[in-house]
């Protein structure tokens, strides 16, 4: 903005004090994500592969279980009350303890990249 | 149906429901209270309040409905419904709540930095969230005109009254308390009843035969034909008829009907006798929950069958009053164990309406016949109970059945305000979210009193497609895709999730009547999911040069631990 008098603009400028900087290279894997360094890009990568494969684990699981299904029940058309009892009361317990596997093994995983960073 | 007791019941719900509201009002005061109840709502009162706005009408009353009208293949309803939260837990829930915004669009602004796959991410909120409101007013008008002789349009009224009412005044935290409460009220209103009806079951001996195909009459029946309709007979029939037949009129005959198509005519009695096969209706468009795209479904099961359950599956993830929910979680990990717990409750009261459908199809199967299917969880505990505890346990039922409404109305009316709020009006206070939640809820209202039969499991459909092929890529590759650019988002939800819209609105206006196509356009989830991530995919590698700046800090903060987080921002 040329026209405007400098004197009126403000700028307030702002940084982290300087007394939080690590002095040593003792936190170092920190201090690489939280500056978004190459290397630090690469600590937050391989968080994200491996919770994206405890993700996909569990989601092949799911496919596997239910996938066939139709199938099955398309193969056998005289086995009603199996399809009722499967699909109506049999499946929740299934995919209840697959998400608790799953928020099992995701929690693991960033206490295990915390411990990492945190070179701990 | 005797209303002496449902009506109190219906009144009774709405009452306290507006009372837990004000509860909420009382501790609700400043504007992040307002949107997502300050981001303090814990694992156990959430997984509640979003079970609660979860279970909708179709839930409560069309999967019985469905189930005893097509077979046990409907159950895969409310197994997607649920499959979906664990889709949602696996992909998308912790970085979603990391992400920091509130809803779809602030989530593809804060991943893309572009106003315009903003204002296209709003669109479709606004678009899905209605599509999804509108079986909830008519569910209401259905309900109240069979408890008592109501018009089809009070219900509705009725909900959309108290829903703003409740939103407006309260925001997010008075309807986490409503929410949750009403999650533990529908469950008590099916369990309850359905106990009594297992006993009453199990004192007639245990009948079995409910899981065979096709459905029989168990006694002398009685059916009355209030609408005009054509009867599907496989084999050949005998049935004793008063009212016309085929355009010719009898008088308490006794007829023999070949296989193939017969028209009955409205007012016409028909007497079943034990043991006779239940024939299937066909009618144009009755606006019921459990009509809908019968048709479809015989000429490619599998297909359709795959169809649905990738729809439900993948669709969960999109919907807007879903969404909104995870804001409210404190941090993260809430936000998963939050999911585990929803995929508990939810499962639980899926356990329910199967048992409806199975007793439905025991001991009110002329119900397929005469079109009132989505009531069979309403008529059921008067006609196996009967007497004062019939009707009790049917109250019980009925009131239930208007905590759905409100609750899942609720929660999209919220979604819907807060998107119009912050994209169409032009400030953002608490009055302009007041005005958003009237304009969001008066639209769904207007159609449904002027479009009236629009069959309601086919707008349920087509928001789960529409969903499934839009936001699914959209977060999906949001999440976990480093190259996601604007332009690849947008014309991924444009293509996608566009055509999924096209297709079904080209089924319900009943374009293509038979053959593949038919299938295909009726159950677009299996092609245009598919087409909606290939196009994201596609596009954003060919325009690879416009990946937002910002892309590796904000992935980080998506899956970066809080407790790394807090540290980063200090």
């Amino acid at each position: 903005m040329p026209n405007q008098d400098p004197t009126e603009r403000r700028v307030v400028v702002t940084g982290p004090s300087r007394r939080s900087r690590p002095t040593s290279g003792y936190y170092r894997p920190r201090t690489e994500i939280d500056e978004q360094t190459t290397l630090g890009h690469t600590y937050v990568r391989s968080l994200m592969r491996t919770q994206l494969r405890a993700a996909l684990a569990v989601f092949a699981f799911l496919v596997l279980l239910v996938g066939p299904l139709p199938l099955l029940f398309a193969a056998m058309p005289d086995a009603r009350r199996l399809e009722w009892v499967v699909l109506g009361f049999g499946l929740y317990v299934p995919l209840v303890l697959l998400a608790r596997w799953y928020v099992g093994r995701a929690e693991r995983n960033e206490r295990d990249f915390v411990r990492l960073v945190e070179d701990r | 149906m005797n209303s002496s007791f449902a009506v109190p019941a219906v009144a009774l719900v709405v009452l306290a429901t507006v009372f837990v509201g004000a509860f909420g009002l009382r501790i609700s005061r400043t504007t992040s209270d307002f949107y997502v109840a300050s981001r303090t709502v814990g694992p156990r009162l959430n997984a509640a309040a979003i079970s609660g706005e979860y279970l909708s009408a179709a839930s409560f009353l069309g999967i019985a409905g469905l189930v005893l009208v097509q077979g046990p293949d409907m159950l895969w309803y409310p197994v997607g419904y649920t499959a979906g939260y664990l889709v949602l837990l696996l992909f998308v829930a912790a970085p979603l709540r990391r992400s920091g915004a509130y809803t779809l669009p602030d989530f593809a602004e804060a991943r893309l930095a572009s106003q315009a796959v903003r204002r296209l991410a709003g669109a479709f909120v606004v678009g899905v969230g209605w599509l999804y409101l509108l079986p909830q007013l008519q569910g209401a008008g259905l309900t109240l005109s069979v408890l008592t002789d109501a018009p089809q349009w009070l219900g509705g009224v009725i909900v959309a009254a108290v829903v703003v009412a409740t939103v407006a005044a309260g925001g997010m935290r008075s309807i986490t308390f409503v929410q949750a409460f009403q999650y533990w009220l529908k469950l008590t209103a099916l369990l309850v009843p359905a106990l009594f009806l297992i006993l009453a079951w199990q004192s007639d001996g245990a009948p079995r035969h409910a899981f065979e195909e096709p459905v029989t009459f168990r006694e002398q029946r009685v059916v009355r034909v209030d609408d005009s309709l054509d009867l599907k007979l496989e084999r050949p029939l005998t049935v004793t008829v008063s009212g016309t037949v085929d355009g010719r009129p009898h008088d308490d005959q006794r007829l023999e009907l070949p296989a193939g198509t017969h028209h009955i005519e409205r007012g016409t009695r028909l007497t079943f006798a034990k043991g006779a096969t239940v024939p299937a209706a066909e009618r144009s468009s009755t606006g019921g929950m459990s009509t809908s795209l019968a048709a479809g479904r015989e000429e490619r099961p599998l297909y359709a069958t795959y169809g649905l359950i990738l729809a439900t599956f993948l669709g969960t993830m999109g919907l807007p009053h879903v969404v909104v929910r995870f804001y409210t979680s404190p941090h993260g990990v809430a936000a998963r164990r939050t999911t585990v717990a929803v995929l508990a409750l939810i499962g639980c009261f899926y356990l329910l309406p199967p048992v409806y459908g199975a007793l439905g199809r025991l001991y009110a199967p002329e119900l397929t016949i005469t079109g009132d299917a989505d009531a069979a969880v309403l008529l059921l505990p008067e006609r196996m109970i009967g007497g004062l505890g019939g009707d009790l346990l049917g109250a019980l039922v009925a009131g239930g059945a208007f905590a759905a409404f409100l609750s899942t109305a609720s929660g999209l009316t919220m979604a819907v305000a807060g998107v119009l709020t912050q994209d169409v009006l032009p400030s953002r206070g608490v009055r302009h979210f007041r005005l958003g939640t009237v304009l969001a809820m008066a639209v769904p209202l207007a159609a449904s009193v002027i479009v009236g039969g629009l069959p309601v499991a086919d707008a349920v459909g087509l928001a789960f497609a529409v969903s499934a092929s839009s936001f699914c890529p959209l977060l999906v590759l949001g999440i976990w895709w480093r190259r996601l650019t604007p332009p690849g988002a947008a014309a991924g939800m444009l293509v996608g999730g566009g055509s999924a819209f096209v297709a079904v609105a080209a089924t319900m206006a009943g374009f293509p009547r038979t053959g593949a196509l038919h299938a295909l356009l009726a159950w677009p989830a299996l092609w245009s999911v598919p087409l909606g991530f290939l196009t994201m995919m596609l596009v954003s590698l060919a325009t690879a040069g416009r990946v937002p700046a910002g892309t590796a800090a904000i992935l980080a903060r998506f899956h970066l631990p809080e407790e790394l987080r807090a540290e980063v921002k200090a």
